[in-house]
Formats: structure tokens, sequence, C-alpha cells
């Protein structure tokens, strides 16, 4: 059952476990999912799982995550716990609309798909592909191009379920929307999810995405997530990895933005195995503002790599990006930070930074900043280090009493709180820095539960 | 074990010190006694090892002891780390106070007396204690309330994070403050904001060593002995006649001695 799986037959299993499980899937699903499938996994078999031979996955072999012989299923098993008593979010403050996947499927804590008094919807894809496929054909994998990137091929090939969020015109909400990716299984476990946010012209969304790992088995999740921001539309985003050390996690997000609309997407890796998260961003219309900020965390064998593309297709419009990260033991991470500018795009401003800071000798960091820049009338910078905390700030605080450890981790804690600050929801953000504080203390546990309880139950 | 000496022991006493910076002789056998409610100057030269002797005392680690010992109220004050000797009561300001973006002065002042206070095995201060502490020692040294809610000594001028460094030392209230060129880069009137809160926090339990390269912040803080270091040695110690001595013949005079 152990034994890992060849490298190279893996682009063929998951071809002939598509290929097995075709009809059923097609069966299962909405026309809107099935019309790409075929195409696809052409597209993933020609390309196959990326190893470091990809220039886009210079750093990390995806396939090394794959070899693992997971379960994987095209419809929901029946979860032998109740996910209830498992999960239980303590930030009381946080008064949101919940919505839980259970191993990337939509878990009925809810009505499958809700549309609130003011008209936002909320609910699985599944669901919302059958009643409102007209908004799934306006959107569904228009962003997400599975010509470029297999595991975006991979997802799209499989597609079935995920979280669908669709905020009207005008609409602002006044609840932020909360998905919690649960994966609690009995056994080694692939999932792939598929999600959508669309916000229509002048409406705002606001949504705080949580992933954990509930059970000790293995896991790999490869996600996509596809968001629409409509002309003068506002998006706060903000996910929360924290899943054990045998969760490996590769997420695609691709944020698409129309004219004088406004992005903040934020990651916050607290705990994973490999995680892999690639962010794309196309400013679309004149005057669109994004932020795409991250920071990780990472000890032990842990990698994190963080990839962003922020492509300028418009005029006029302004991407900040701001990744840190804080290497323990032997971690490794990478950063590679591509900005397209293209020839239309003049008035561009586009700032990345990339900075992190190596607690052990054995860490290591590789970061790469990416430039293209077709017009002439922009202005662009990026920076980048990697290095140790500050001898001479230690040593200040030292003399006023403030032992090594203490003042470790009050320096960690201003390295982070730059990405943190910039959390908009002042209960997560208090909670996060909260997290932080108790991950950089060594006091967050390792197990299985959720971090947002596990002071009570570990 | 002895029983407690009735008769009054030093609080710092120095013995033929000696430390180096990548091999190379810095301190070459210093000897000096401060006693509580004494205020020694050290003058010098620049490169004479004033500094090297402030770091030292205050437990900098790239500097290495070669030799000599340091008794600290009765205690081995080498063996000490920095934050010991910090809660044990000694104070270093600094000459180049660091700036550390993202600690507020606030977060950092509360960790540092809690520390402190834990150490001693006293409670830790309560919110409301704690402000008002802050507000009463502010005042001491005229530092702006919005200085004291940014991040420590980020923006802050010159002037600005010397006033810090002796507002740090208004808030842990040391036995010994050893301040390393206090007076460098201000002007007469934050001088005398500066000497005056030291003056004010002196007493007759504590003792100050005021590191400066000129005699002109020996006229705020007047000190009973002043001492001129010169190449990695005390070579002269007098009362604070010998700063006025220095001043009018100029260090060449110790050179030319020496």
């Amino acid at each position: 059952m152990n034994v890992l799986l060849d490298k190279k037959i893996l682009d063929s299993q998951l071809t002939d476990w598509y290929f097995t499980n075709r009809d059923q899937l097609m069966a299962a699903s909405n026309s809107v999912f099935n019309s790409f499938r075929p195409e696809a996994m052409e597209c993933f078999r020609k390309m196959g799982i990326p190893d470091k031979s990809n220039e886009n996955y210079k750093y990390t072999d995806v396939r090394e995550v794959f070899l693992t012989p997971f379960n994987r299923y095209i419809e929901p098993r029946k979860i032998l716990f109740s996910v209830e008593d498992l999960f239980r979010c303590d930030i009381p403050e946080l008064d949101t609309e919940l919505v839980l996947l259970v191993n990337g499927w939509f878990y009925e804590n809810r009505p499958r798909l809700e549309v609130l008094p003011n008209g936002i919807i909320i609910g699985s894809m599944a669901e919302a592909a059958r009643q409102y496929p007209h908004i799934l054909e306006a959107h569904y994998s228009r962003y997400a191009d599975f010509r470029k990137d297999a595991l975006v091929a991979l997802n799209t090939g499989f597609a079935q379920d995920g979280t669908f969020i669709y905020i009207p015109k005008g609409v602002g909400q006044d609840r932020t929307i909360q998905v919690v990716n649960i994966l609690l299984s009995p056994e080694d476990l692939f999932v792939q999810h598929r999600n959508l946010v669309v916000i229509e012209d002048n409406a705002m969304a606001r949504v705080v995405v949580c992933d954990h790992s509930l059970s000790a088995h293995h896991f790999l999740t490869n996600s996509v997530t596809e968001i629409f921001v409509g002309q003068n539309a506002r998006l706060d985003y903000t996910k929360l990895q924290n899943e054990h050390n045998s969760s490996n996690q590769l997420s695609s997000s691709f944020v698409h933005q129309e004219k004088d609309s406004h992005a903040i997407f934020n990651t916050i890796t607290l705990h994973g195995g490999m995680i892999r998260n690639n962010v794309y961003t196309r400013l679309n219309g004149p005057g669109a503002e994004n932020h795409t900020l991250g920071l990780f965390l990472a000890d032990r064998n842990q990698h994190v790599d963080s990839y962003t593309y922020v492509d300028h297709a418009a005029p006029g419009c302004t991407s900040r990006q701001n990744f840190k990260g804080i290497l323990d033991e032997k971690a490794t991470g990478a950063f590679t930070g591509r900005i397209l500018v293209r020839p239309d795009a003049q008035k561009t401003l586009a700032y990345q930074a990339n900075n992190n800071i190596l607690l052990t000798s054995e860490a290591r960091m590789n970061t790469k900043p990416q430039l293209e820049i077709y017009a002439d009338d922009v202005k662009c910078s990026h920076g980048a280090t990697v290095g140790q905390l500050d001898e001479n700030a230690m040593f200040y605080l030292q003399t006023r009493g403030i032992a090594k450890r203490e003042a470790r981790l009050l320096l960690m804690g201003a390295f982070g709180h730059e990405i943190l600050k910039q959390v908009p929801v002042e209960p997560l953000r208090d909670r996060l820095n909260d997290l932080v504080d108790k991950r950089l203390k060594g006091e967050l546990s390792r197990c299985n539960s959720c971090p947002l309880q596990c002071q009570e139950t570990c | 074990m002895s029983a407690k000496s009735s008769i009054p022991q030093p609080m710092l006493e120095i013995r033929n010190l000696k430390a180096s910076i990548d091999g190379k002789e810095i301190l070459k056998g210093i000897n000096l006694t401060v006693n509580a409610g004494e205020v020694h100057a050290i003058m010098g030269p620049n490169g004479s090892g004033k500094s090297t002797l402030a770091a030292v005392l205050a437990g900098r680690e790239v500097f290495e002891v070669t030799g000599g010992e340091v008794t600290y109220c009765g205690q081995d004050l080498l063996s000490m780390a920095p934050e010991i000797r910090a809660r044990e009561g000694i104070f270093l300001g600094f000459q180049y106070p660091v700036e550390i973006p993202g600690v507020s002065m606030v977060n950092f002042m509360r960790t540092a007396v809690n520390e402190k206070r834990k150490y001693l095995g006293q409670p830790e201060m309560g919110a409301a204690d704690f402000l008002k502490l802050m507000r009463d020692r502010k005042a001491l040294v005229d530092l702006d309330t919005s200085l004291a809610n940014r991040s420590v000594n980020e923006g802050f001028s010159g002037g600005e994070k010397k006033r810090n460094e002796i507002f740090q030392m208004a808030m842990l209230e040391p036995k010994l403050a050893i301040l390393d060129e206090t007076d460098s880069g201000l002007d007469i009137d934050a001088l005398k904001t500066v000497a005056n809160g030291v003056n004010r926090l002196k007493n007759k339990e504590n003792a100050v060593i005021v590191i400066t390269h000129y005699q002109r912040l020996l006229d705020y803080i007047v000190p009973d002995f002043v001492h001129v270091l010169f190449d990695g040695r005390i070579v002269r110690s007098g009362d604070k006649r010998l700063a006025f001595e220095l001043e009018e013949k100029g260090y060449d005079w110790i050179r030319e001695a020496n």
C-alpha cells in the first residue's frame, strides 16, 4: 500500500483515471464543467505534472507530492466523523456567513445554495452550475488558463464542486464570508476543489478562507479559485493555510480585475507540508489596483513556494506585491514574482518586495523577480532580501532586560506584522496576530485539530 | 555562605579589564571603582576605548574579554547575560540608538518593565499603572506622546533618539546607568533636557557613568570623578577640575604625557 509510485507513470495514471471515470463524471456534472474536460485533460496529458525542468516550478518538484498512493474519488465519501464536533470557529467576534467544504465537497451545514436578502448567492459550485448556468458560463474557466499550467488542467478535467460566491451589482455585504476547507478522512486522500467568486460592478466582497486538516493522513489538495472583480468593485480576500506536515497543497488563484476595481489578496501560511501557491492577477481595465501579499512561517522540512504573476493589460493600473517568509530549522522556500506590463499599459505602477529571514544556517530561500515591460511610461520596482535577525536590534532589546528568546519573538513578530496589518477584518487580524505569535513561540500545536480551537483540544 | 558584610561594598569594581575585538586589543587593563551615589565621567579621544568599555559592561558579545574581572554589587558581572545585567540594574544609553521597525515603544517598554519585574519576583504591572508610568516618565524628558506610539526609534531625529534613551532609563530605574556619548548630536536645549532628566533620576542609591568627548555635558551633569581614558587605559583620574584642564589643554596634552 505504501509503495511509492513511479514518477514516470504518474501522468498516465491520472489520465487513465479520467478515462475510466469520464462517463460517470459527465453524468454527475453540469455541461459547463463537462464542456472543458476533454480539452483540459488533453492539455494535461501533453504537459504532465510539473517538475523542476519547468521554469515556473524551478524550485519545487511537484511530482514528489503525487508519489503517495492517494485515494481519489469522484463523489463525496461519507465522513465517519462529525464535523460539528471537530470544527468550531472560536473567534466569537467573527460573525460570518460560514461555508464548509469537506475534502473539497460542499458540506450541508447550510442550504446547498442560498440567496441572501440582498441578492448575494453563496453555496456549492455544483449546485450553482445547475441553478445559475449563465453565471458560470460567463466566468467559469475564463480566467484560469488550463493551457498554461498542468495543475489547472488537471483540476479542470475533474472539477465537480467547491465554493460559489456571487455578489450582485452595487451590493456591499455586511458579513464576512468565511470558507473553511476541511480535510478529514480515514485514509490518504487527493482532493481537488474548484471555486468561483463573482463580484459584479460596484459591489464588494470580503472573504476569509481557512484551510485545515483534521485527521492524521496524507493529503494532497490541488485547488483552483477564479475571482472576477467587476468595474469599481472591491475584493478583500484573506487565505489562512494551517494544515499538518503531511498535508500538501497546490493552490492556484486567478484574480481578474476590471476598470477602477480594487483587490487585496493576502495569503498567510502558518503551517503545512509542501505548499505551492500560485496567484495570477490580470488588471484588465484602467485604474485597477491590486495588492497581493503573503506571509509564511516554515520550519522542520516544510517547503513553501509562492508564485505570482501580475499582468498589467490596461493603462493606469497599480499593483503592489509584498511577500515575507520566516524559515527555521531545515525549511526551504521560494518566491517567484512575475510582472508583465503590456505595450498599451502606460502609466503603470508596479511594485514588488520579497523579504525573508533565515533563522538557521540550514534553512534556504530562493527568490526570483521577473519583470517584462513593454510600455515605456511606467514605474516598476522590485527588491528582495534574505537575511538574519538584526544583531544590533537584538542587543538593544537585551540591554533593556529582554531575553534573547523574547527579543527574537519581538523582532519576528514585527517582521510579519507588516503583512498582517493589511488584513481588513479586525477580529481576524487580532486572531492572526495571536496565531502567528503562538506559531513563532512554538506553542501552536502541530496536531491535526483546527488551530482555531487547538488550545483546548491538544 | 558568609553573612552579609556590613562594610559597604562598591557598586562596581573593575580590575585590570582587558578586551579585544577580532584579535585587536582595545581595553588594555582598566581599573575603576564606582560607589552608590557617585557620578563618574570618562573622557578621552576617539578610539581610546570609551564605547568599548560601555559595551563590555553591558555584555556585547562581539568583544572578547581577555583578562581581568568586574564585580557588580558583589556579583561577577562578566558571567551574566546582557538581559540579566539589565534586570540587575545596569542600563546602557546608546551612542547610536537602534531603530526597530514594527516593535512599538509601548510594547517594547511593557515587555522590558515586566521582564525585570518577573525576574525580581514582582507581579506584572497592570495596563493602567503602566500607561500612567509611561506618561510620568515621558514628561521628565519632554518626549512627544506621538513618539511613544511609534516603532522604537523609527524615524526619530537624533535628539529624539537620545531623549528616548533617557526616557527608557527613567522607565527602568537602573542602579548603574552608563551613558555613552549621550551628548553627541544634541543642541544646547536638548542637552539641557537630557541632563535635567539624568539629574532628576539621580539619588544616593544609584550611580552614573557618563562617557563623553567634550566637557560641555559636564556643566549640566556635574561629576564627582573624572577619568581620562587613553589607548585602552585610564591614565589620569581627578575631580571635575580635570575636565576643565582637558578642555583647556586638549587631548594632545594626554598624548604627549603618555
